[in-house]
């Protein structure tokens, strides 16, 4: 069971504040939610080796494992134009024409 | 001309034949578009001036005489959540209210290529993250074949516009279910291709491993001809499959006698609407009628798909959306002193319920001391699922389904129940944790009018199948649509 100090813990982590209601209303949808993916624990997937992609079905040729499979993914390490720094900053909230500007990090 | 009625072959015809201007026939769009939309709210933005630059570039290939692209002058809608340079770029969220993408995603890139014309961006669920379109952060999307009701979600703006016939074609995105659910409710053809089909670069990830770019259209062709020009070798997406593409639009029609197609007992129990069961069963027996050995099979990890979804699903958003922190674009909170007040501020007031509530649920999943029991648990029933599939297509050539439990469901609904809600994913989930192409194609519709739509999946990299299959339903029960 997620307690509302797991919320606050959470929201924390995640760089949410959330309002009393949100808080309230997070703690019982996702009580509710957990409860419904217990399910898996019927499961035993003690031999059963994780899956993080699907890439990995097709990349993978008998010889060729790990990294090697996704060989034709890698390009030469040479320089390439990327995007202009004027557009790369067009949509900064605040800059300096050369930075991102933000507000203190530290307090002194 | 009808504009209502254009198909991709036959707008690119009308425009090769002269019977109308690229320019005219944008103009159009934009005045069905403008006298229309507003009562459906599918279009967030419109994207005159660079439809009008491209239609006039059209205009001058078709005037030279020269030979035309394969989309020439076919007016294309493009979900929200796809980069488009110059043009707002929004993922349906108040936080990018105000971004201009300085870049073009490679499936929107690859369709101007080839002559496309994009009319402008369509709403969706923020983030992508809904079955109903009522999480945009802007407004809700009607359902044009009825307004009380839900388009389906997220890419419920595309696949809105293929129905109200404000688009001749358009794209989506597909993370669990996000083309086929709105499809299959508003009665047009959507397909999510194979994972690594299409290139991701520019879709505003969700969720990275399950986040698929996909066409809608009218017919099953015409999502053929939007998937040709798309697919393929991206060096900018690494997971984009470096596979030949084969000619998807050739094989539309071809015969399917002696395929073998499977029909899953887990598709069919508890919770499946009887209208919806009726005509699927029905389009199963036109595949029968067309030559096809119709195989019972099992996928018995089917119940798992669901919990299994919204854990990596979560996961993967809670890290992918960690970026909108409002420092180097979007909306940034004005009233913060600290670094981090400015973060929180900027994503409780720029994030709606559902987009905060999955990235509550994927944090959790991965944070310490919960990431085995949640998360790498999801993974290893993901290899369980995929496991399903690889015994299944051992056997079959491909699986038919319903796309959706149930027609489109009323608006507010399920807006309080977010457990409902993502009941309506149920067999549409899985294709995303495996990778396999699903299509969904109207058979029937139900005693109210609501359209029911059939799900093909094939096997990897077998959208040929796909289509095929999809197209013979298509062929056998079109007349009962109309």
């Amino acid at each position: 069971m997620v307690s509302e100090k797991d919320v606050s813990y959470v929201a924390d982590l995640a760089h949410l504040e959330l309002t009393e209601d949100e808080r309230a209303r997070m703690l019982k949808d996702l009580n509710s939610i957990l409860g419904y993916i217990e399910r898996l624990n019927q499961l035993d997937t003690t031999d059963v080796e994780p899956m993080a992609q699907v890439a990995s079905r097709y990349g993978v040729t008998k010889d060729s494992t790990g990294s090697k499979a996704f060989a034709y993914a890698m390009r030469l390490d040479e320089l390439r134009p990327s995007l202009p720094h004027d557009e790369a900053m067009s949509n900064a909230p605040q800059t300096d024409g050369i930075f991102f500007k933000v507000p203190k990090v530290i307090e002194r | 001309m009808n504009i209502e009625l254009l198909t991709v072959d036959s707008a690119r015809t009308a425009v090769l034949e002269k019977q109308v201007t690229a320019t005219a026939l944008v103009d159009a769009f934009y005045q069905k578009i403008e006298a229309e939309d507003p009562a459906i709210g599918a279009y967030l933005t419109l994207s005159k001036e660079r439809a009008h630059r491209q239609a006039e570039r059209v205009d001058m290939l078709a005037d030279k005489g020269d030979a035309l692209p394969p989309l020439a002058g076919v007016p294309v809608a493009i979900k929200d959540v796809l980069t488009t340079k110059g043009v707002h770029t929004t993922a349906g969220s108040k936080v990018l209210a105000n971004f201009i993408a300085p870049y073009d995603a490679t499936a929107v890139a690859r369709l101007e290529a080839a002559g496309a014309i994009v009319l402008g961006k369509t709403n969706c669920d923020e983030f992508a993250m809904g079955s109903s379109n009522e999480n945009s952060g802007f407004h809700p999307v009607k359902n044009p074949r009825d307004h009380s009701r839900v388009p389906g979600g997220s890419s419920g703006g595309s696949a809105a516009v293929i129905a109200a016939g404000t688009a001749v074609a358009s794209l989506g995105s597909d993370t669990g279910g996000s083309i086929r659910q709105p499809g299959a409710f508003c009665g047009v053809v959507g397909l999510k291709p194979t994972y690594g089909r299409v290139s991701r670069y520019g879709l505003i990830a969700f969720a990275s491993s399950l986040d698929h770019v996909g066409p809608f259209g009218k017919t099953v062709k015409d999502v053929a001809l939007i998937l040709q020009q798309m697919a393929g070798r991206d060096p900018m997406d690494s997971t984009s499959a470096d596979l030949p593409v084969p000619n998807y639009v050739e094989q539309v029609g071809e015969p399917v006698k002696g395929m073998k197609i499977g029909v899953p007992k887990e598709y069919f129990g508890d919770g499946l609407d009887p209208e919806v069961r009726a005509a699927v069963e029905g389009g199963i027996q036109e595949l029968a009628k067309a030559g096809c050995e119709i195989v019972s099979i099992s996928l018995p990890h089917t119940e798992y798909a669901i919990p299994t979804y919204y854990l990596i699903a979560t996961a993967e958003a809670s890290s992918n959306l960690a970026r909108f922190d409002g420092v180097r674009y979007g909306v940034r909170a004005k009233e913060a002193k600290t670094l981090a007040e400015m973060y929180r501020k900027t994503r409780d007031a720029g994030f709606g319920t559902e987009v905060k509530r999955r990235i509550m649920l994927g944090t959790y999943a991965l944070s310490a001391g919960y990431y085995d029991a949640y998360y790498l648990k999801a993974q290893r029933v993901r290899s369980l699922l995929a496991r399903d599939f690889d015994e299944a297509f051992g056997r079959v050539d491909a699986i038919v389904t319903p796309t959706t439990p149930t027609p489109a469901f009323k608006l507010g609904e399920k807006a309080d129940d977010p457990l409902a809600m993502y009941l309506a994913d149920i067999y549409t989930v899985t294709a995303n944790l495996v990778g396999v192409p699903g299509i969904t194609v109207p058979c029937g519709k139900s005693k109210e009018g609501l359209p029911i739509g059939l799900q093909v999946l094939g096997k990897h990299f077998d959208e040929a199948t796909v289509l095929k299959t999809a197209h013979v339903v298509e062929h056998a029960l079109a007349a009962n649509l109309t």
